[in-house]
């Protein structure tokens, strides 16, 4: 047989690890849509920015491991996220969705055109080796893919906790299902709505750091893992933040399995036709989303 | 046609909230037609090659607008995914000249009724998908597409197709083909307008923008939805389908990344807003200041690096301050300019 079960689940086991990753970055796109309905099309750039951010943070800090440069960048994006809600997202909340939409896009362009400018397109890597684990005799794991998806499986619990077990997460609860009541009983919803969008972002930059300890970047590949994000949240549900951990899983399944059976190119064919097909037929995701 | 004004005193009144009057006037279509040939004819003004091609990146700029003005502005339909019709009129039209050995006629035939075949096709499916998930749709086909076409051979896979220099010695040598070609765009732009204000001024386009202003009031009044806002997407569709196969054969290759690029669709929603959604005159106007803007930037010493960067502040200016465009502001600043500035 030419398919040898080890190999095979060597590809599971690899695109689960990196489907964690994957739906983290998917987790900060749908909570922002979740709870405000807007689509965040600096998604990309923003995952960009924390790719570099880690990598710069690291190299000035004269680190041996990006982690602690990872916590820091991860813990900044809060802020700027918030900021980016201030300027850029509040005054067309309520507008068509074509006002959102170019909203976050105009600030895609003005993060690219200062990372362009600033760092210029040569892809950079984050040095460093944390060796690797073998399983079953054959299976090789390289431990920095290991620890990327453990630290994504944690933040999703992170989260999870945040949302229900806080009141602030409850807050965002309640302002994703019904602003207006919200802010009837006391809610401040546009803190709320700040802040909602600051843990999108902060997630993003979570997964970006993620990412960079992993694969060599550019800052172009934002947009990739944002087409990635979008992928992953239609197939978990867009609004259903812990779904898109699973859409991840799902997105992290094909990647593993096509690979085996087609040329690696035909991987994107069968993600975007997936993502238009589910969107048709059920556009609340596999896992429901919010309708 | 005199209108009664509403009797509600004007602080009750909402200032961009009015009856759409079909509009018909021909300074409607005559000046923005007039600004297109003026544009268009300008190179034959200087003679000079570098002003010709501005132009042409100009110009087809003003067909990209224009033709998503038809499901953006009047349907209110966000598509991010417009290209995707420039790019596969493009493939298609290439493929028949340069594999096939037929005429560029042919090839612009090909390219318009491709595109327009896709967006039937498609547009049957999403458009019945609103707001945000029609627009996130509209960037999974234009990528889906992209994708298939890097793996499908007869185009070339990823690294596409070239041209054979001597095709061009059927249309008089390169130089007469890239002057030819060019005078084909202005005629394309022309027409791009006239679609635009026909489609504007019509019942069927009346019915489209009732389905913007609120989709389920315009079923009940008797608009068929599904199939105007079907036939609307494939009216916006087959001019960039068109300029596509116009384009790569002037271009003389093609190849995936040049054919779906993600940001010439959001250029055109940025020259879309710029100058004013839903009007005639808009999409012309936002074409011709955007191109005439990066232009500029990319020109200047010091905001050549950033252009990016002062394009999208100036798209967050505008969509926080004046969402409606020019010709939005215009038409709100000075009512008794709306009979003539569609």
């Amino acid at each position: 047989m030419a398919l040898e079960w080890t190999s095979i689940l060597s590809f599971l086991i690899d695109g689960l690890m990196l489907g964690f990753v994957f739906g983290v970055a998917a987790m900060g796109l749908t909570l922002i849509w979740g709870v405000m309905d807007v689509i965040n099309l600096a998604h990309g750039p923003l995952i960009a920015l924390a790719m570099f951010g880690v990598y710069l943070l690291m190299a000035a800090l004269g680190l041996g491991n990006p982690y602690p440069a990872l916590l820091v960048i991860t813990l900044l994006a809060l802020p700027v996220g918030m900021g980016i809600y201030y300027v850029a997202v509040h005054r067309v909340i309520n507008a068509p969705h074509l006002s959102s939409l170019l909203a976050t896009y105009s600030v895609n362009m003005m993060l690219m055109g200062v990372m362009n400018a600033v760092f210029g397109g040569a892809p950079r890597n984050i040095d460093f080796s944390l060796g690797s684990v073998t399983l079953f005799g054959d299976i090789v794991i390289p431990v920095a893919r290991l620890v990327a998806a453990l630290a994504a499986v944690l933040i999703a619990g992170a989260l999870y906790f945040f949302l229900y077990r806080t009141r602030l997460g409850r807050y965002i609860r309640a302002v994703t299902d019904n602003r207006d009541a919200a802010e009837l009983v006391g809610v401040p919803s546009t803190t709320i709505l700040a802040l909602s969008f600051g843990l999108g972002v902060l997630l993003a930059a979570f997964a970006g750091g993620l990412i960079a300890t992993i694969f060599p970047f550019t800052i172009f590949d934002g947009g990739r893992y944002e087409l990635k994000s979008f992928v992953i949240g239609v197939l978990g549900g867009l609004g259903n933040p812990i779904g898109s951990l699973f859409g991840g899983l799902v997105l992290g399944v094909i990647e593993g399995l096509v690979p085996m059976f087609l040329e690696t190119s035909w991987t994107p064919v069968i993600e975007f036709a997936l993502f238009v097909l589910i969107l048709l037929v059920r556009p609340t995701g596999l896992f429901g989303g919010k309708s | 046609m005199s209108r009664q004004k509403p009797s509600l005193p004007p602080a009750l009144r909402p200032a961009d909230f009015r009856p759409a009057l079909p509009g018909r006037h021909w300074a409607n279509w005559a000046l923005p037609l007039a600004l297109v040939l003026a544009l268009g004819l300008f190179p034959l003004l200087t003679g000079k090659d570098v002003h010709r091609e501005t132009m042409f990146t100009l110009l087809r700029a003003v067909v990209m607008a224009v033709s998503l003005n038809i499901i953006l502005g009047y349907t209110g339909y966000v598509s991010f995914g417009h290209v995707v019709f420039f790019g596969l009129g493009g493939y298609v039209g290439f493929y028949l000249v340069a594999v096939q050995g037929r005429t560029l006629w042919e090839a612009l035939l090909a390219g318009g009724l491709a595109a327009g075949l896709l967006a039937w096709l498609i547009g049957i499916g999403i458009l019945r998908l609103r707001g945000a998930y029609f627009a996130l749709v509209t960037i999974g086909v234009n990528e889906a597409v992209k994708a298939f076409i890097q793996n499908f051979d007869p185009f070339g896979g990823p690294l596409g197709l070239t041209m054979n220099f001597s095709v061009y010695q059927a249309y008089g040598g390169p130089r007469t083909m890239l002057q030819m070609t060019y005078y084909i765009l202005v005629v394309l732009a022309a027409l791009a307008v006239l679609l635009s204000y026909a489609v504007r001024t019509s019942k069927f386009g009346l019915g489209l923008l009732a389905i913007r202003e609120d989709e389920d009031a315009a079923e009940v009044m008797g608009v068929v939805t599904p199939m105007a806002k079907t036939w609307a997407f494939v009216l916006s569709a087959i001019l960039p389908g068109v300029v596509g196969a116009l384009f790569f054969f002037r271009n003389g290759s093609i190849e995936p990344h040049e054919a779906f690029p993600l940001h010439l669709s959001i250029e055109a929603i940025v020259m879309v807003m710029l100058g004013g959604q839903g009007t005639v005159w808009g999409p012309v106007l936002g074409a011709a200041g955007y191109q005439a803007m990066r232009a500029f930037l990319l020109t200047n010493r010091y905001l050549k690096n950033i252009q990016l960067t002062v394009s999208g502040a100036l798209l967050l200016l505008i969509v926080l301050f004046i969402p409606a465009g020019l010709i939005g502001w215009l038409r709100r600043r000075f009512p008794a300019s709306r009979r003539v500035l569609l």
